[in-house]
Formats: structure tokens, sequence, C-alpha cells
């Protein structure tokens, strides 16, 4: 074989290392511009035969111009890639190499005797050179390997990461469709919250106008009978002037009677506007009862309060049942201070409680005993402490134990459908509680009766 | 005749001596009056010979009219003397409390407000029947 032919050894060799290089550094991903360029590895080899081949220059120098020029490749190659750090171990681990190299091309370039003379230590710094190259190339494909579980690791993690940050968004998602359906939740409550008000105030003014229709029959005859008075004692006033006329115009006057019937006249007058004022307030205390509650407290008296409310509450339920009968009996105290209160409020606390007594002694009437008297008492006085206490007793059925307990629960009626709202306790209870810082309590024993005592503070 | 009224209202008894003024003057009526059914029954007790009539309010507090009716009509039934009339008066004018009115054995019953131009014709006419 020609001499010069032994550079495409190299060459094959070259082809070997550019592999290697392309595999090993992963060049086209790191460097593909560069990578392409090492592609044409074999041009130099080719021009450096083809070069000699024109000028007759037989020397066996060829393949190492070429390895010089293959060695500064790859010292090129790494320099450009050494950011990695395999590639810069490989990097130091030719530097020996080329450098050997590079002295032994100059050497048998000056002077073929040099390099016969130090023929040994040539060989043996190659021999260092080769050893050096290997060991780290090896050094370098272990930190190849370690880097590349690390990539894994790292890889591992990233993928992870993703996954967590994929469930993290799904989890803000899902928060935020819960929040959202909470959101609307929350405003379906608030509404339905709104409707329970307002149909509470509602269900306050039913009851209100449910005890006024209580009151409806109560408050007819109590009107009634005064304006009966009204019409008689005007009738009868209008006989008594004809009479007095009459009498003027006879020769023999009577003076004695003229003045009686002066003096019935004037007592006459006194009735009309005694009943006609007591009509009139009957009426004022209907429309204070259906009107809505301004909370305004005013001095009230209770003697009073408490008189006008039993009887209306009698006579409205006697409206109902015309057989029905009761004995009122009334302790009014007279030197009962007058309290700052709102009248219209505990004038309903006063009817409720009313109500209820002659309810249960109606309901104990019904049972038939004998010699039973339907009784219900209202009772007022000043306590030492300035306070003022009502109590109304009924001897009517009274309250079992178990009921007792739930009587000033809203909605807790043990009247049939339709007869209580079950509201009636319970907004007295309101009411003198919470809205005159009083007390409401309850004594019954069943079979007997039930007394009911209101206190409010002075 | 001497008549008995019973009303818990105490203004009757005004009413009652204006309206009937010219009887009572000429001595035809004399009035009693009797503020509850209880007094009424007390007032009889002594004086049950005398009253020939009794004019009740059926609704007042305590002894109802109906109850005093079933007590007079207990206690004086049988003659002698004559058992007093007695006409009931009430401001419900129904028919349940009517039938239980002439049930217990009232002679008649009156709606308030009282007619007293029609009242004093009937107790006329009572009087011209007695006499």
């Amino acid at each position: 074989m020609e001499i010069n032919a032994s550079v495409f050894l190299s060459v094959g060799l070259a082809a070997v290392v550019v592999r290697s290089m392309r595999q090993f550094l992963d060049l086209p991903t790191r460097t593909p511009h560069l990578n392409r360029l090492i592609g044409y590895f074999w041009a130099p080899g080719v021009l450096l035969y083809l070069f000699a081949l024109l000028i007759h220059w037989k020397t066996d120098r060829l393949d190492e111009l070429y390895t010089m020029f293959l060695l500064g490749m790859v010292v090129l190659v790494l320099v450009r890639v050494q950011e990695y750090r395999p590639a810069r171990t490989l990097l130091l681990a030719v530097v020996p190499y080329v450098l050997y190299a590079a002295i032994e091309l100059l050497s048998g370039a000056l002077s073929n005797a040099f390099l016969r003379e130090y023929k040994s230590l040539f060989s043996n710094t190659q021999g260092f050179a080769i050893i050096w190259l290997v060991t780290f190339v090896l050094i370098a494909r272990r930190q190849k390997k370690h880097l590349e579980a690390e990539r894994v690791v790292r890889e591992a993690e990233e993928k992870e990461r993703r996954e967590i940050a994929a469930q993290n968004a799904a989890l803000e998602r899902m928060v935020a469709e819960r929040t959202a359906s909470l959101t609307l939740q929350t405003e379906e409550l608030q509404h339905a919250l709104e409707e329970l008000k307002t149909t509470q105030a509602q269900l306050i003014q039913a009851e209100k106008m449910a005890s006024l229709g209580e009151l409806t029959a109560g408050i007819a005859h109590e009107i009634q009978n005064p304006l009966n008075f009204v019409t008689n004692f005007s009738d009868v006033s209008a006989e008594l002037v004809a009479e007095l006329e009459e009498e003027q115009q006879r020769p023999d006057r009577d003076p004695e009677l003229e003045a009686e019937l002066l003096a019935d006249l004037r007592q006459n007058l006194q009735k009309i506007t005694h009943h006609g004022q007591r009509a009139a307030s009957i009426v004022r205390g209907m429309l204070e009862h259906s009107r809505a509650s301004t909370g305004e407290r005013q001095p009230t008296d209770l003697n009073t309060l408490a008189d006008e409310y039993l009887r209306l509450a009698y006579h409205g339920l006697r409206a109902k049942d015309k057989t029905f009968n009761a004995t009122l009996d009334s302790h009014f105290d007279p030197n009962l201070p007058k309290i700052n209160a709102v009248a219209q409020d505990l004038g309903r606390v006063l009817l409720n409680l009313f109500t209820n007594a002659f309810y249960a002694v109606q309901k104990r009437k019904e049972q038939g005993e004998a010699g039973y008297a339907p009784t219900v008492t209202v009772a007022t006085r000043r306590l030492p402490d300035g306070a003022v206490e009502v109590r109304v007793r009924d001897n009517g059925t009274g309250i079992p134990d178990g009921v007792r307990q739930k009587i000033f629960q809203p909605f807790f009626t043990t009247k049939p459908t339709g007869e209580g709202t079950g509201l009636g306790l319970s907004l007295s209870y309101d009411i003198v509680t919470k809205g005159h810082g009083g007390t409401l309590e309850v004594e019954s024993v069943e079979g007997q009766g039930t007394e009911f005592s209101i206190i409010l503070p002075a | 005749m001497k008549i008995l009224v019973v009303d818990d209202e105490q203004d009757v008894r005004t009413l009652f001596e204006q309206r009937f003024r010219r009887e009572i003057r000429s001595g035809v009526f004399t009035f009693s009056f009797a503020y509850s059914g209880e007094e009424a029954l007390a007032y009889l007790h002594g004086h049950a010979s005398e009253v020939v009539l009794i004019l009740s309010d059926i609704n007042m507090p305590g002894m109802s009219g109906l109850e005093l009716l079933r007590h007079i009509r207990e206690e004086y039934s049988a003659p002698p003397p004559t058992p007093p009339q007695v006409m009931m008066i009430t401001a419900y004018g129904d028919e349940v409390s009517r039938q239980q009115a002439l049930q217990l054995g009232a002679n008649d019953f009156l709606a308030k407000p009282v007619d007293f131009a029609a009242l004093k014709e009937k107790l006329l006419h009572l009087t011209e029947h007695e006499n």
C-alpha cells in the first residue's frame, strides 16, 4: 500500500472519534452548528492526500498531520461545550496527549535524530499521556452517568412538580367551584332569611289582627251599651223638655216640678257625655291595638289598661259562646304608680293572658263539674322596690307540666288548628322581657288553675 | 205593680226612673233595682210576695240572667203567691239565648236597645190583667 494512504486509517479512526463525541457529548442538541461542521472531518484528510499526491510528496507524516487536525478539532469542540462538566474533564484528558502529539510532530519535522535520541522518553510520555487520557475518559464517563442519573431524578422531580401543579390547578378549580356554589347558597339563605323576617313581621301583624278579631264582638258589645245610653238619655231628655215646655204654658206652674225636670236634664246631659266618652275611649283603644306599635313609652296606668282589656276579652269570648259566664274579680291597688310603658304592647299582653284565662275556665266549665264557678281574677300591686306587679289568675283547667315548658315558644298552641296562632304568649314574653325589661312567670296546678305574673320595673 | 230591674249597668236606674216617671209619679209602677243576679236573689228573699215582674239582663258578670231565672223558677215555682213574671233582656238577640230563656221559663225576651214605648205597652197591658 502506498505510504500516503495511511492517512485514511486516521480518517477511519476520526470517524469513530467523531461518532463517539457526538454520542457522548450529545452534540446535535448541544451545538448543532458545530456538529454539522465536524461532519466534514474527512475533508482535510482527503485534501492532504490529494495535495501530497499532487506534489509527489511521499511521507509517513500525513496521518500525524491529520491526527493533529483531529485533536485540534476535538479540543475546539470540547472548549465549545465546556460548560458541560464531562466535556471539561475530557478536555483535561486530551490536553497532555495533544501536547505530546504536537511536540512529537514538531520534533519530527525539525529533526528525526532528536526523535530517535529521545525515543524512550517520547515513548514513556506517550504511555503516560494515553493512561492519563483513558483515566480521564473513564472519569468523564462516570461523571456523565452521574449527571444522567441526576437528570433522571430532576426529570422525575420535574414531572412530579408538574403533576402537583396540575393537581393544584384542579384543586383550585374545585375550590372556586365550591366557593361559587357556597356563595350562591349564602345568597339563597340570605334571601330565605329576609323572606322569613318579612313573614315574621306579617305573622306578628296577623296575630294582632286575629286578637283584634276576637275582640270585635267584645268591642261591639262594649260600644253598644254606652251608645244605647246616649240614645236613651237623649230621647228621654227630649221628653223632659217637652214636659217642661208644657208646664211653662200652664197658668198654675209648678216650680218644684220644673226644677226637678231641669235637674234631670242636667243629669242626663252629664250621662250622655259620660257614655259618649266611654264609647270613644273604647274605639280609641281598638285603634291603638290595631296600629303598628310606635314603641314609644308613656306613663301608663296599668289599672285602667287591665280593666279595659279584661272587659274586652270577656265580651269577646261571650260573643262566641253566648252561654258562657264568669266572675270577673279585680283587685286594683289604688296607689299604683304609673309606669313608663308602651301601653299598646302591654295591652296585647294583658289581652292575651285574659283570653287564655277565659279559655281555660270555659274548658273546665265544659267538663260539667258540679258547683264550679268560673272566675278570672286580676290584681295589681306596687312592690317594695317600686316595681309594679300584675297577676292574672284563673281557676280553669291548669297547664300540665310537660306543656308549661313550651308555652312561651313561638307557634306552640294547645288549641285546635285555626283557633290559636301559637304566637300569643311568645310575643307577650318578648314584649314584657325584651320590650320592658320585666319578667313574665307562670304558676299552674293542673285541674285547679293558672296564675301569670308580670313584673315591670319602675 | 212592683217591678225588679236587674242589670249591671247602674245608669239603668236613672233611665228607668225617667222613662217611667209619669207612671211612677202616678203610682202605677214601682221600681226596684239590683245590679247583679246575686243581689236580685237577695232582694227577692226579702220581698218575694211584692215583686210581680222581673226585668233582667242576661249578660252580667258573675251570676248570669239565665242562672238567675233558673234560681227563681226553682225557688218560686208554685203558688201561692203567684210566681213572678220574668222578662229577659240581652244585647245578643240570638235564637239560642232566646230558646234557652224560654225553656228556663222566661215569660218574654227583649233585645237591646230596649224599645221603651213597646215595653211600656207590655207593662201597662200586664197591669190591666193583674187588676
